[in-house]
């Protein structure tokens, strides 16, 4: 927050306004479903191969449901610095088990038995709430692979400045000053949270506001996902004559 | 409403990294004008109809300023007459980036309602955001994004206002002191005017020119000689420092010498000696500056002459002793490292206090400005109040010093009053100290409980009621803020039951209230000798939380139970109801205990806890505790006049002691607790052990007269301090231990979680830790930690800001800092006492030889506390009396066959010279031994001192470096002297 025009943020926000965000869905032919988003400067792709047969050994399969696997990576160019970012790295393989553990909510998995989903996002800039930009993508992915979900699985991130204004989705300028950043996964429909990560320590009293604040992110991002999506469908469905009507 | 625009950004971080930014454009950015048709604003903040004072343009007008209008002229900016201002936010930028006090002063001045300060978002608006151009410098960027804020006003508020007459319209005038964006302005049709052609425009504001800094440098052409070298630019300071060529450090100038100056460097464990003019090179103390070692055949020692700026101005030009003091140079044997200042990195100018030096030219606007710090050099201000202004004390801020001059210029900020009135010069050291004094606001008077305020039964069932045990207080004379109080009971098993009860203040005082964001920037409670400057309001501190005699009040106590050679057996914390039986005063107690035939509950308690104490002390003594000195003294103030009638030293009671045992047994067991519970976040305080170069000066003046002074840990150097004691001369043991309290480091406020747990150390109490929990009435810090233990006994709960260590660090900072001041104010305020003491009166007293400088004598009256300095040389321009030789090998100064050593005793001749009025000093003159020629006949009998009655001071808190810390209580203490 710059202090001295009150009410807005280093970028020209104000505190409850979220980021930009530009979609496309369908963005390749070979997966079975793929999409595109911005969330302001950070930008994801996600691809959906499934669901297909246990590659590899079989030993994995479950036997009432299906499994997912998903896979995190960064862009050699994501960040200012160029630098290689192997696959395999500490970080990448968190953020791929917490992506799996918010999709695996949504997805009605249990319709897939002894098979198995595939889900890649890369991302190809990073500027702050990289996470939430790789699972509202991967969500917009799977809706255009067609795999049933239950609801929309949307997160946001939410921090505090000084202490006191609650900001909601942050970038990475944020991110690095300092103030405790929140990060939650939820299915804005029913509310429920999947996901809930903060990055530091900070006193219970902001908890509550703070999470209001990322929950309502996640409503309105859901919003501008939805809208995406019914667009999609309706010029998808043009191409083939269909009479649509959206209510 | 949203447009996004990216831009990028080249930052060195080492290698060069590109940035990119969002940077989103807005379209509900408001003009805050009531003029306005067109914004949907709630509350706007310009007014529709602004008046023009000015000459130049009688229209209606709003003002926008540029960055170094800002930055050059605040002062001008703080005075009520411009209103109606709009402040870009590249403004704001700029400012933050150049100066964080400016910037923290403007953002008062928006604060204020009644200014009508509006804070123009350009950066984020369409249709004033502009782009840097190619080969266009940031600064032009800025120039002409402020240009096109003032274009795009004009034009706004043009299309709200077309049914208006042309004349009475509101136009947008931009302030300027740049020449090429003025020139550029004006060519782009804009109003535009230099901030001191528009000042003095103004009709009915005669006092508002003073206060214009000086920007433009006067350029006589070639006719001005340069005095100083040139300072470096900021590029080749930053390379010299990278590449180790220069070095980096806080400049400190001394006290005693205006030519010579230290710098402390980091990293380095000696100061940086910085000697005349050229050395010094336009340097003010305080500022951050780049030096240059000289060569080590042209290192130098401090000098050993006390010199002071009292020459009238004589104009640009350096006199010579300079090169006086150089001569001195190759037959010194100590040299330390020498520098030069090359460049100032940053400078730490603030406004001072002073006054106008006699101009010898009547009707003239340039005057000669004497700051009352001696560090600070004369300034040189333009007013054309003199006459009004010659009398008074004045405040003056510093805007340049350029090369040519030998005074840096400045301009008059505001006058504080008449000299010598006793309210002024109480301003002025409160204004030097950087206290906190105002009235406190009407928010935080709301913040305090209405009266009559009663205990409900709410309280009752969350406290412990102690009411029914026999607790009393003790304290000085005349104390009203009362926040501790004692008890001591017998246990069936044997053991005692010894209680501490401290007024509970956090009950009163809630976190994030004004009240408590007040009492955390004042810090600590200032005891001036006439005057008390209270930390939380009065309300508070002399009544609900003074823990009074035979009234029920709150209290945190700390109860122990010990056996009855002092060892605590347990220990317990609980927030309380007290009722205490007597407030006691120290020789109230002291009585008690000495008179047998009482044997009532507080007199036997009493005795109780001082046996205990004793035991205490020495065991603490033997831990190798220091018991050091400093000269303090009481003043007894005319009830009607507030004259100082009386002076004595303070005296110390085992009352004194008593108290003082238990409160640093309270304050090292609450220490533990809240350490154990919050290891990152706990407020301790510590004193750092000194770095051992610190002693030298202990050690050499112990040497001389044959003492070995040890001082590699705290125990030795107490029982090497015991051990130094002369036979003939009963004040030289505590002498020597004023000087080692010199050596001593102050103690200081910490975050836990900042240290590593073996620096929390306290050398001078020699305990591994300790806090101050006994005193929340007049310490910020003791609140703090109130809270901490109330969360550790489950009696409160947390915030955020007091579980965080950064904050607290913060916190912990401010704390140190106002401590400090205040301990500078007190004594600022006893100095003050004892020049109206001796207003009139000429007294012979004895005194002691300090230090031997080499043209003066160091002299230390104890009785008064006072230090002076007897000049032996000579002023310029007056005939030697007397010789003297000055021994420096021996440090010692002779004259015929007298000798003048550290530590001789001798009899002065105490004045006040009030030749110049506007500069009282204490003059001391030589009596014994006598020196023909030099010293002069003894006085009449000294007036005789009554001294009716006595007390001590308040000293509860720990050895002498913790007097930072202690309450001079006895300043509320007014006492009518019986005729």
């Amino acid at each position: 927050m710059s202090p001295l025009s009150p009410g807005l943020r280093l970028d020209g926000r104000r505190p409850n306004e979220l980021r930009k965000i530009r979609c496309k869905l369908g963005v390749f032919n070979q997966p079975d479903g793929s999409a595109y988003l911005e969330q302001g400067n950070t930008k994801v792709l996600a691809a959906v191969y499934g669901p297909h047969e246990i590659r590899g050994s079989r030993t994995k399969a479950l036997h009432d449901q299906a499994l997912i696997n998903c896979q995190y990576s960064m862009a050699t160019f994501s960040t200012g610095e160029r630098k290689r970012r192997p696959r395999g790295d500490r970080k990448s393989i968190e953020m791929s088990i917490h992506l799996r553990q918010a999709l695996q909510a949504v997805i009605k998995t249990e319709l897939y038995a002894r098979s198995q989903i595939d889900i890649f996002v890369e991302v190809l800039q990073a500027d702050g709430g990289n996470y939430c930009t790789c699972v509202n993508a991967a969500t917009l992915a799977l809706i255009d692979a067609g795999i049933p979900i239950t609801e929309y699985m949307v997160a946001c991130t939410a921090s505090l400045a000084n202490g006191e204004t609650p900001l909601v989705d942050i970038s990475h300028l944020e991110e690095t000053s300092g103030g405790p950043n929140l990060t939650v996964a939820a299915m804005p429909m029913s509310g429920q949270i999947v996901l809930l990560e903060m990055s530091q320590r900070f006193h219970l009293d902001h908890l509550d506001k703070v999470m209001k604040h990322a929950l309502r992110g996640c409503q309105e991002i859901k919003a501008v996902l939805d809208k995406a999506v019914r667009d999609h469908v309706a010029s998808a469905g043009a191409a083939c004559n269909w009479e649509f009507k959206t209510d | 409403m949203l447009t996004t625009k990216t831009f990028l950004k080249k930052t060195k971080r080492g290698n060069i990294l590109k940035i990119v930014r969002e940077h989103y454009l807005r379209e509900d950015i408001w003009c805050g004008s009531a003029l306005c048709d067109k914004c949907p604003m709630s509350e706007p903040v310009l007014s529709e109809n602004p008046e023009s004072a000015s000459e130049l343009f009688s229209f209606p007008h709003y003002i926008v300023l540029d960055t170094c209008v800002v930055v050059h002229q605040i002062d001008v900016l703080e005075e009520k007459t411009l209103c109606n201002v709009i402040i870009p936010q590249t403004v704001i930028e700029e400012v933050k980036h150049q100066s964080s006090t400016i910037y923290k002063r403007l953002k008062d001045i928006i604060g204020n309602p009644g200014r009508n300060f509006y804070v123009f978002v350009n950066e984020h608006h369409m249709k004033t955001y502009i782009e840097r151009q190619r080969g266009e410098t940031a600064n032009d960027r800025n120039d002409r994004a402020i240009r096109k804020t003032v274009a795009w006003y004009q034009s706004h508020l043009a299309s709200s206002q077309s049914g208006i007459n042309k004349s009475e319209r509101v136009q947008i005038l931009l302030l300027t002191n740049d020449g090429k964006n003025k020139e550029l302005a004006a060519k782009e049709g804009l109003c535009v005017a230099s901030v001191r052609e528009y000042i003095q425009s103004l009709v009915g504001c005669p006092g508002l020119q003073d206060k214009l800094a000086v920007t433009e440098p006067e350029r006589d052409g070639n006719a001005r000689e340069y005095l100083f070298p040139p300072h470096l630019p900021p590029s080749l300071i930053h390379d010299g420092i990278k590449s180790g060529k220069l070095l980096q450090g806080t400049f400190y100038a001394s006290r005693e010498n205006f030519l010579e100056g230290h710098v402390n460097v980091e990293g380095q464990e000696k100061m940086i000696l910085l000697q005349g003019h050229a050395g010094l090179n336009r340097a003010v103390d305080g500022d951050s500056v780049a030096i240059e070692l000289l060569p080590e055949d042209q290192w130098s020692s401090p000098s050993d002459i006390v010199l002071q700026d009292e020459e009238d101005d004589p104009g640009d030009i350096l006199d010579d002793r300079t090169e006086a003091l150089s001569a001195s140079r190759a037959a010194s044997s100590e040299r330390i490292p020498t520098g030069r200042v090359v460049g100032i990195i940053r400078r730490k100018w603030r406004q001072y206090c002073g006054i106008l030096q006699p101009s010898p030219v009547k009707d003239t606007v340039r005057h000669i400005f004497v700051p009352a710090e001696r560090k600070i050099p004369k300034i040189r201000i333009e007013t054309r109040q003199s006459e009004v202004l010659a009398s008074q004390r004045i405040i003056v801020a510093i805007d340049s010093w350029p090369r040519h001059s030998r005074y840096p210029s400045g301009h008059f900020v505001r006058a504080l009053g008449p000299i010598g009135d006793k309210d002024t010069e109480n301003e002025v050291l409160l204004l030097e100290h950087d206290v906190p004094h105002s009235q406190f606001s009407e928010a935080v008077n709301a913040c305090l409980p209405k009266l009559p305020w009663i205990i409900t039964d709410d309280d009752v069932a969350e406290r412990q009621d102690l009411r029914h045990i026999d607790v009393c207080s003790v304290d000085p004379p005349g104390c009203t803020d009362i926040d501790d109080a004692l008890h001591c009971r017998f246990l069936d098993n044997g053991h005692v039951e010894v209680g501490v009860h401290i007024a509970d203040v956090s009950h009163f005082i809630r976190p994030g209230t004004a009240l408590d964001k007040e009492a955390a920037l004042r810090a600590t409670t200032v005891y001036l000798v006439d005057k008390r400057i209270d930390m939380v309001p009065e309300l508070l501190s002399s009544n609900l939380c003074s823990l009074r005699g035979n009234e029920e009040r709150f209290a945190f106590s700390c109860v122990w139970e010990m056996t009855r050679e002092a060892r605590i057996v347990a220990t317990r914390f609980h927030k309380s109801i007290i009722r205490s039986r007597a407030a006691l005063t120290y020789e109230q107690a002291q009585l008690r205990i000495d008179d047998p035939a009482q044997k009532d509950a507080i007199a036997t308690s009493l005795r109780e806890l001082n046996r205990l104490a004793k035991i205490l002390k020495r065991r603490r003594i033997e831990n190798g505790a220091l018991v050091l000195a400093s000269p303090e003294i009481r003043f007894q103030v005319d009830s009607e006049t507030h004259d100082p009638i009386e002076v004595e030293a303070k005296k110390l009671r085992e009352t004194n002691s008593m108290v003082e045992e238990f409160m640093l047994l309270a304050n090292i067991s609450v220490a533990e607790k809240i350490v154990e519970e919050f290891p990152e976040c706990a407020m301790l305080r510590r004193h750092p052990e000194p770095p051992v170069a610190n002693f030298e000066p202990l050690v050499k003046a112990g040497h001389k007269l044959g003492f070995n002074i040890v001082t590699s840990t705290g125990k030795e150097l107490a029982a090497s301090l015991d051990e130094a004691v002369l036979p003939d001369n009963p004040y030289f043991n505590t002498m020597l231990r004023i000087l080692a309290t010199r050596c001593m480091m102050q103690a200081v406020y910490f975050t836990s979680g900042m240290l590593q747990p073996d620096e929390f150390f306290h050398y001078g109490l020699a305990c591994p830790i300790y806090t101050h929990f006994t005193s929340p009435i007049r310490r910020y810090a003791d609140i703090i930690v109130h809270r901490l233990l109330a969360v550790c006994i489950g009696a409160d709960s947390t915030y955020s800001d007091l579980l965080d260590k950064r904050k607290s660090h913060a916190l912990c900072h401010n704390l140190n800092y106002r401590n400090r001041m205040a301990q500078y104010a007190g004594r600022a305020s006893v100095a003050l006492h004892t020049h109206l003491f001796f207003r009139g009166k000429v007294q012979d007293e004895e005194g002691y030889v300090l230090f031997v400088r080499k043209n003066a004598l160091q002299i230390l009256i104890p009785k008064y506390g006072l230090e002076g300095t007897l000049y032996v040389v000579p002023k310029k321009g007056e005939v030697a009396t007397a010789n003297f030789v000055y021994n420096e090998e021996e440090q010692t100064q002779k004259c015929g066959d007298v000798t003048f050593r550290s530590f001789d005793p001798v009899t002065v001749q105490l004045s006040l010279d009030r030749s110049n009025l506007q500069h009282e000093k204490l003059v001391l003159k030589l009596v014994k031994p006598v020196i023909p020629g030099f010293s002069v006949p003894s006085s009449d009998e000294p007036i005789p001192m009554a001294i009716d009655e006595q007390d001590g001071g308040k000293c509860k808190d720990g050895s002498v470096v913790d007097t930072v810390s202690q309450k001079n209580k006895s300043s509320p203490s007014k006492k009518k002297r019986k005729k």
